[in-house]
């Protein structure tokens, strides 16, 4: 359905102004110490043989990968960008990558079956608990809150991991994979890109709209899920899986937006919160099919041995968004926050609020 | 495109600055148009999706009708 735009100042992006974030471990602490030591190369040696018995879903290896792959993105306040290709720093990524990447291969059912694969994220279980039927339900105002501020990791720079995909594809695939992007980008209206509604959101429901501000405070289990896009989409190995991923995102988003706007109705929250998940209603119906039928058929078409990337991008998505679900009913149902770095309004940690009431 | 009398070259070509418009059927799923579209209902009223292709539903379970919610999916039962 048309959107009708109100005349309003269009969201300026938002310079690279966060700081390197706060580390959480040797790993993290490492790359922290290297970015803020000036231009590169790093004084001293970085910990890649480290990297090898780390935790792959950690705290430490999280950040420390989400810190290098920000270079590639907006970048850190007072870091020098030529830190991006820094071969010593691109080593000890490529050591975490590996880490991680190995994990998520270890964790996945694998094989070649993409249509099956795509089964599961299309069959929605009825009677399935999960984080929007929660929020729909039972949620609470911070729990909104909490869910909106972890989100705004990935959805602040939504579509960009995917962008690095472009170039590696080619002809119907890539065609239909630049449509869509199109549309996250606001097909030509800047009033309507994607990660310009979510600050909108940000901003509508109370909280920090600037790019990053919530990285501090999101755990290893939101950060592993944009790190598995940046791995995906700055690989051109994994290319498949980037398309799978992006395919699997898309079809979940259409039901979970819709209930989340039921959350935000039944919360009274204001019409620029809203408006980012009606977009995403319509929106990702069109994208889920284009996804299918032009990207993941044009590509296999293309080349018919990626279908195991393919199926590894669906399978790895299901699972980080598992752990993350999981992760969050968790905390809520103890009546403890999610966010390592409590929103005001949430309970203390010692505080066992449960889930019910309102804003 | 004969209806219109209009001549259609062959192969594909536009003729007439006119193409015909390209709709996918969904098996299972919505009818796939291309954008925009304005959409005449029963009751006489329209509505208008300017979206570059445009998801309209045909399981009539879509709580944005005309318009693809995705409620077409089976549901799981356990």
């Amino acid at each position: 359905m048309t959107v009708q735009q109100d005349p309003r100042p269009v969201r300026a992006p938002a310079a690279a102004g966060q700081a390197v974030p706060e580390p959480r471990g040797p790993l993290s602490r490492a790359v922290a110490a290297a970015l803020e030591s000036g231009p590169p190369p790093a004084a001293g040696t970085l910990p890649v043989a480290d990297a090898a018995s780390a935790d792959p879903y950690g705290e430490d290896l999280q950040l420390a990968l989400h810190t290098c792959y920000e270079l590639h993105y907006q970048g850190w306040a007072g870091v020098d960008p030529d830190w991006e290709w820094d071969p010593g720093l691109l080593h000890l990524r490529g050591a975490m990558e590996a880490v991680f990447l190995a994990a998520l291969r270890r964790d996945v059912p694998g094989g070649t079956d993409v249509e099956g694969t795509l089964e599961e994220p299309l069959a929605e279980a009825a009677d399935a608990r999960g984080v929007s039927r929660h929020l729909r339900d039972d949620g609470a105002w911070w729990q909104v809150r909490e869910h909106a501020a972890l989100r705004a990791v990935y959805h602040l720079k939504e579509a960009d991991p995917h962008a690095w995909v472009i170039p590696r594809l080619r002809g119907r695939a890539k065609t239909a994979l630049v449509a869509v992007e199109n549309d996250e980008f606001g097909g030509g209206r800047p009033e309507m890109i994607h990660q310009g509604l979510y600050a909108d959101l940000l901003d509508d429901l109370g909280l920090d709209p600037t790019y990053g501000a919530y990285v501090d405070a999101a755990p290893a289990v939101m950060l592993a899920t944009v790190n598995m896009m940046s791995l995906f989409g700055l690989r051109r190995s994994l290319r498949a899986a980037l398309v799978g991923h992006f395919a699997a995102a898309e079809i979940t988003t259409a039901p979970s937006a819709r209930r989340i706007v039921a959350a935000l109705d039944r919360l009274g929250a204001g019409p620029r919160a809203r408006l980012f998940y009606t977009e995403h209603i319509e929106a990702d119906a069109v994208h889920e099919q284009v996804l299918r039928h032009d990207v993941i058929g044009g590509l296999l078409a293309d080349e018919p041995g990626l279908a195991g990337g393919v199926v590894l991008g669906v399978q790895a998505t299901g699972l980080l968004e598992d752990r993350l679900g999981a992760y969050l009913l968790g905390h809520w149902d103890a009546g403890r926050p999610a966010l390592r770095r409590p929103l005001p309004d949430a309970p203390g940690p010692a505080a066992g609020g449960g889930t019910g009431g309102g804003r | 495109m004969a209806a219109t009398g209009e001549r259609h070259e062959p192969g594909g070509g536009p003729a007439a600055g006119r193409d015909p418009r390209r709709v996918r059927m969904v098996p299972g799923g919505p009818m796939l148009v291309e954008g925009p579209v304005e959409v005449v209902l029963e009751d006489g009223s329209t509505v208008v999706s300017d979206r570059w292709l445009v998801a309209l539903c045909l399981c009539r379970r879509s709580r944005t009708y005309p318009f693809c919610d995705t409620s077409h999916r089976r549901r799981r039962r356990t």
